[in-house]
């Protein structure tokens, strides 16, 4: 038999309404308020314990909240954790997928709730926890009740779950690679087709559309300015000191071109694996042109070269860590005073 | 236009002392392999080794892969050898199916990818249902890049043919026959089927992202009308381009999977149009040019539909999604096929380009999703170079053998012309 342990709020533990808003988390042996809604519909498995804590005391000391559930389960060995269904209730709906996230992080089992698709705890939480799909309001009880209690026996069987329309969870955002029964081309020639005689189609991949980033304004005064050179073309002092992958790459580097007027032959290299080296190898200011910014300094358009040059690769490297990455550069080079960068692509 | 593959099963091979084929059994002498590739002075040394399906065999880093063909009175990878060519795609071609040619040796980039033979490396690789003749060559130390690159596939492709060769004399052979017609027929026989056409991009950008069209460089042609005959006749040779997930081989190209699928449907649910070879330029001013051409032809052959097929990742989404526009702005409906790069954990944007009339897409799984192999008992090639090669790095070797990687390291892992079964799902 499978041990579940249960959150709930005020109201629906039986409490009291709004004027229990304030109340202190409290912790009960078995299945108390709605928790008992879930009683035969679980496989093979019972609601061991129930913690019941008033929404508005929960988000105002989450903290204290957390910790107090973790000294009651100090003892207690469970397998999985139900909150809620907290519908379109807000305050709630935060506890319910704070507490979830917690357990799941602390006790490394599954943790779920149902919510509504406006309660603005979706957004916060789907990428941590399995939100289920419920009604607006407390009418939906019944309903909520059955589709968690049947993703709740579903997850214990350790079945494999279906998409998240199917299952009626809120996708998390994340793309899990499948194996099809038909090959790409067979299925693009469905979807063709499928389009053609006007039927309805699914696209295997939603489009992202892109945040547009606007050129900043020129600089005012070119003759005081600090340029920073930066480039995703893959030049790094020979030998690749940093291990910067040829493609995918997660990290930057930050090389000392101080002392030098150009970037050499045999001093540096290509390590990117989007493009032919072999030119870039031959003369890496084609790619990162020192030499011509040491030319703009001593001819005095521009003030100074920053003392270092950033690299990475960029090839194959996704969106979410090009982004951090260049938040980071523009960081330290914000730090550095750095008043423009030439930042070159391959 | 007529040309009949005459498919011969190959369900094993062994070096032996005579070069045949019997009982579906392919035998090959190993010095004439040799004596054949050594022709070439820059190669100083060439090994040969036979991987199967279930032998605990890794292979890499690979260059290419290619099918043997050959051409009954006449030639097979035209344009390849010799300066005359006559255009292919007709006449009687052989097949060696359910083997292949695989070239590997000292690394020439980082595009060159592994092949497993059996663990689950292998179920994304349709090469690890082959069984493959490997050619380890070792190129004299005088060749730079380039020349290494063109020696490699020539050697390659060489023998390819040479094996193809071989099933000339061969009876016990399957016949498909495939008809190509002019557009007017094609219009006149299937006037109620929707017109579709098929927009191949492949990779024209400079070392290990070329591709040869009747021997010449991709680059230095603009879109051109090609027929699927064509393409199974070998007009299309890889330059061993892109990173090795989503690198299209010359084995790939010879059965692309998007124009047998187009061929399936031919007459009966569709009408095949034709093909529009895009090559993937490195600027943009090349990219709008050729993305421009593309929709010309689509809209000469009368396309109501059309799929593109990607080859590469990064610069040439560009190229996809603005032939995906151009296309829908001139009402003719579109489905591309390309692979994501949606990070490690699966959480980032999968493409870094897009444009939002690109709504009907079929994926071919995300890139960078890590897979674990397992150590093998046996490498063909050179393992270390895993660490520079994509889909790989410094830490991918771990301390009890076992490899971690991201499945783009695996060759056609995710294969842009929809020559695989992976997909990716939101969850």
């Amino acid at each position: 038999m499978k041990k579940i342990v249960f959150y709930t709020n005020q109201f629906f533990g039986q409490i009291g309404g709004e004027d229990k808003a304030y109340t202190e988390p409290q912790f009960h042996e078995g299945a108390v308020g709605n928790a008992k809604a879930f009683d035969g519909k679980l496989d093979d498995a019972e609601i061991i314990a129930t913690f019941i804590c008033g929404d508005n005391y929960y988000v105002e000391n989450m903290d204290a909240v957390k910790n107090f559930i973790k000294g009651q389960l100090k003892d207690i060995e469970f397998d999985f954790f139900i909150a809620g269904p907290a519908f379109n209730a807000g305050r709630f709906g935060i506890a319910c997928g704070d507490v979830c996230k917690f357990i799941k992080e602390e006790y490394n089992v599954q943790a779920i709730t149902g919510l509504y698709e406006e309660n603005p705890a979706v957004e916060m939480y789907k990428k941590d926890i399995y939100i289920l799909r419920v009604g607006k309001s407390a009418a939906g009880m019944r309903k909520a009740v059955d589709i968690m209690a049947e993703f709740t026996n579903k997850l214990q069987r350790g079945e494999k779950l279906g998409s998240p329309t199917e299952e009626q969870y809120y996708a998390s955002g994340k793309r899990i690679n499948v194996f099809k029964e038909k090959n790409g081309a067979e299925r693009a020639v469905e979807m063709l087709l499928k389009r053609l005689n006007n039927e309805k189609y699914e696209t295997e991949l939603e489009i992202s559309v892109y945040e547009k980033v606007e050129p900043a304004p020129p600089l005012k005064d070119l003759k005081s300015a600090k340029i920073a050179l930066c480039t995703s073309g893959g030049i790094v002092p020979l030998g690749n000191p940093d291990h910067i992958p040829a493609a995918t790459a997660k990290i930057y580097g930050m090389y000392d071109i101080s002392q030098k007027d150009r970037l050499s032959e045999g001093e540096f290299e290509s390590v990117h694996a989007g493009y032919d080296p072999v030119y870039a190898n031959k003369d890496p200011n084609r790619v990162a042109p020192l030499d011509l910014l040491r030319k703009l300094s001593d001819e005095e358009v521009i003030g100074e070269v920053y003392p270092y040059l950033i690299t990475t690769t960029g090839n194959s490297t996704s969106v979410a860590d090009a982004t951090r990455m260049g938040k980071e550069i523009a960081e330290k080079l914000s730090e550095d005073g750095v008043d423009g960068v030439i930042l070159t692509s391959t | 236009m007529n040309l009949e593959l005459r498919r011969i099963q190959i369900r094993d091979v062994v070096f032996d002392d005579v070069n045949k084929i019997e009982n579906n059994v392919l035998y090959l002498i190993k010095s004439s392999l040799i004596e054949l590739i050594k022709e070439d002075k820059k190669i100083k040394e060439v090994d040969f080794d036979i991987a199967k399906p279930g032998q605990s065999v890794r292979i890499l880093p690979v260059k290419d892969v290619i099918e043997p063909r050959a051409k009954l009175n006449g030639e097979i990878f035209p344009g390849i050898f010799k300066e005359h060519m006559e255009e292919s795609g007709s006449g009687i071609t052989y097949v060696l199916s359910g083997c292949a040619v695989v070239t590997t040796g000292p690394i020439v980039g980082f595009q060159e990818g592994l092949i497993d033979m059996e663990g689950p490396g292998a179920e994304y690789s349709i090469f690890s249902k082959l069984i493959n003749i490997v050619m380890d060559i070792t190129k004299e130390n005088y060749v730079d890049h380039h020349e290494h690159e063109e020696t490699v596939r020539i050697a390659g492709i060489k023998l390819a043919k040479f094996i193809g060769e071989i099933g000339l004399s061969c009876e016990a052979y399957e016949a498909e026959t495939y008809e190509w017609k002019s557009i007017g027929e094609k219009y006149a026989e299937y006037p109620s089927l929707p017109k579709v056409v098929y927009v191949y991009n492949c990779m024209s950008q400079g070392l290990l992202h070329d591709t040869y069209f009747y021997g010449r460089d991709s680059k230095y042609i603009v879109p051109s009308l090609v027929t699927p005959l064509e393409v199974m006749d070998g007009a299309i040779v890889s330059g061993n381009c892109v990173s090795p997930g989503s690198k299209t081989t010359t084995y790939h190209h010879l059965n692309n999977a998007v124009v047998k699928e187009l061929l399936n449907k031919h007459g009966k649910e569709l009408n095949f149009m034709g093909i529009i070879l895009n090559p993937l330029m490195i600027t943009l001013k090349e990219k709008y040019r050729n993305c421009m051409m593309s929709l010309k032809y689509a809209k000469m052959l009368g396309a109501e539909g059309a799929i593109i097929s990607q080859e590469g990742f990064g610069n040439p989404t560009t190229d996809l999604m603005v032939t995906c526009q151009y296309l829908e702005k001139a009402g003719i409906k579109t489905v591309i096929i390309t692979n994501e790069d949606a990070g490690i954990d699966g959480m980032s944007e999968s493409l870094p380009d897009s444009v939002t009339e690109a709504k009907a897409i079929v994926s071919t799984g995300n890139s960078n999703a890590t897979i674990m192999l397992p150590k093998v008992d046996k490498i063909i090639g050179r393992l270390p170079e895993i660490a520079k090669t994509t889909g790989g790095n410094v830490e991918s070797i771990q301390d009890d053998g076992r490899l971690l990687v991201e499945i783009h390291g695996i060759m056609g892992s995710h294969n842009l012309q929809g020559n695989t079964y992976l997909s990716a799902m939101t969850i």
